[in-house]
């Protein structure tokens, strides 16, 4: 079992570190140890680091809106009434859909012609002519984060709504008998019970989130001008389309750093706020 | 006694604000639900309606009458879908069951053997499924090209039994710690390996366990686009979410064939989601609350 873990994953990381440092290419098939040239192509690779700081922006973002937007949803459902089954179905249907496939729904869903989206807006006269959201190099990127929104929020919210139940119901109602409103009920005792389930949650939204590939590649496919282009897709392009494997190798493990940047930073503030609350 | 008189007390001089209160309840669940349904059925109601009626500027918010099945044949004669379905379950259907019996030991070994380490062994566990797709891709197509699996459906279900073990593990380790270890003592004294007892006892028990790892496995084989991209070349072995995603035409896009499209893929996994909501929330919530 471990040997086959470190055979699927920790044997491709390495060698894929390893890759960076070489000029291994398809096309030129050049194959050799470069030292540092791929690292310093990449300081200067303007697309790169447009990517990086996009692919940042749509973490942030897109992590702050579903945790804040699950939280609703899961203290929604955690109520009990009639068709709460029900309900808690309908929820779950965007997190079943492909992502693929919600890519090709909100494309048509914001299509610049006759997307529903555009129709509404115009009649509701909060714009006075069609927006092509897809087209734009200001409003692309944050209509690729509203989808991965409306995908990822269900999967948040589940994962809240399990943080919530584990909250004893004693407690409830020895604040209600204390005669708490709601709104201080909430933030004295439900929130910071549910901390720790909420920033875990976050924690494995914005890692997923940081790894966006299938929106932009099916949605945009990067553009326009770059404008929604995540490392994920320049990786993707410079090892398939370029068949550049070396630098490739090297845009990917610099997202490998990022990433686990990200997860130790994100990590110890958890762990710091764990012990600080005992 | 005093207890129960306040809230009483507290109702009937509020009614009215819990009138607002309630109303404002059902708006919000309104919402949620209008948010959540609203893009999959719109995407339902283009399937039907025919090309004139999707260009229209005003759109037609209901396919009758005049509705179509034409996007539908189109799918699945001109685009020839039905291959990139059969793909997917070929591929999916065998990583999922493959991955379910390797996460199913592994995650019962971490959970009652008696090894050394068996923290460390689950945190790696964890740690390897937050690795971005894109750093592992180029070596395992190396791989993959050296052992003649590239295009194959055997190359694509193997890394995807990889690709779906770390969260099987987790929520099979979840629902066996929570079985009473005596269960398992009953068994050896009746004469049972470890073996049999996981087989005839522990999966029996943990069955609700079973059916969301195997489900949540399965749904991020059936979505997942990059490594299917990356490793089949032909429509011959090409999965729905490459079929998805080349999906286009020469010179304009053809939104009604689309629709088409994502209502077939998708309509089978919110069938199952509805049918195992319960189950899927349970399994989570299962696992979360232990871990």
């Amino acid at each position: 079992m471990l040997l086959t873990l470190l055979a699927v994953s920790l044997y491709p990381v390495l060698r894929t570190i390893w890759l960076a440092f070489r000029n291994t290419s398809l096309e030129t098939q050049g194959d050799r140890f470069t030292g540092m040239s791929n690292v310093h192509r990449l300081q200067h690779d303007a697309v790169f680091w447009k990517a990086w700081r996009q692919t940042l922006e749509f973490t942030a973002v897109t992590t702050l809106a579903e945790t804040l937007l699950g939280l609703v949803i899961a203290l929604t459902l955690y109520k009990t009434f009639r068709g709460r089954g029900l309900i808690r179905a309908a929820v779950l249907v965007p997190w079943a859909i492909p992502t693929v496939v919600t890519s090709r729904m909100f494309g048509w869903l914001f299509d610049g012609q006759n997307g529903v989206v555009n129709y509404l807006l115009v009649h509701l006269h909060l714009v006075d002519h069609k927006v092509n959201f897809l087209g734009s190099t200001t409003l692309a990127l944050p209509t690729l984060m509203l989808a991965d929104v409306w995908k990822t929020t269900p999967f948040m919210a589940l994962l809240l709504l399990a943080g919530l139940q584990t909250i004893p119901t004693s407690l409830i109602e020895a604040a209600r008998i204390d005669g708490a409103s709601t709104w201080q009920f909430f933030w004295q005792v439900r929130l910071p019970l549910l901390m720790p389930a909420l920033l875990v949650a976050a924690l494995l939204r914005a890692l997923d989130a940081f790894r966006v590939f299938d929106l932009p590649y099916v949605l945009t496919g990067g553009g326009p001008a770059s404008s929604t282009e995540t490392m994920s897709t320049v990786a993707y392009k410079t090892l398939f389309s370029g068949l550049e494997l070396g630098y490739g190798s090297t845009i990917a493990t610099a997202m490998f750093v990022t990433e686990a940047l990200i997860a130790g930073v994100f990590g110890l503030f958890i762990l710091r706020r764990l012990r600080a609350e005992g | 006694m005093v207890a129960l008189s306040v809230p009483a007390r507290r109702r009937s001089a509020s009614s009215g604000r819990r009138l607002v209160r309630r109303g404002g309840f059902v708006v919000l669940l309104a919402l949620i639900v209008v948010w959540s349904l609203f893009p999959f059925v719109w995407q339902l109601i283009s399937s039907f309606e025919p090309d004139r009626d999707l260009s229209r500027s005003t759109p037609k918010w209901l396919p009758v009458p005049d509705g179509t099945l034409q996007h539908y044949r189109n799918v699945f004669v001109a685009k020839h879908f039905g291959k990139f379905i059969v793909n997917s379950v070929i591929v999916d259907l065998s990583a999922t069951a493959i991955a379910l019996v390797f996460a199913g030991l592994a995650a019962y070994a971490i959970a009652r053997l008696p090894l050394p380490g068996k923290g460390i062994v689950m945190s790696l566990v964890l740690a390897v499924s937050m690795f971005p797709q894109i750093s592992i891709v180029t070596p395992l197509y190396q791989v993959l090209n050296q052992l003649h699996l590239l295009d194959t459906y055997r190359g694509l279900s193997g890394v995807y039994i990889g690709l779906a073990l770390p969260l099987m593990v987790y929520v099979l380790w979840g629902h066996f710690r929570a079985i009473p270890i005596e269960i398992d003592e009953a068994a050896k004294i009746d004469g049972a390996g470890t073996l049999r007892t996981l087989w005839s006892v522990i999966i029996p028990v943990s069955l609700p366990g079973v059916v969301p790892a195997a489900l949540l496995g399965f749904i991020a084989s059936w979505n997942e686009l990059l490594l299917a991209l990356s490793f089949t070349t032909s429509p011959a072995h090409q999965t729905i979410p490459v079929g998805i995603a080349n999906f286009t035409a020469l010179y304009s896009i053809p939104w009604g064939d689309m629709a088409a499209a994502s209502v077939v893929v998708t309509v089978p996994l919110v069938v199952l989601v509805l049918i195992f909501q319960k189950r899927i929330v349970e399994g989570v919530t299962a696992g979360s609350v232990k871990g």
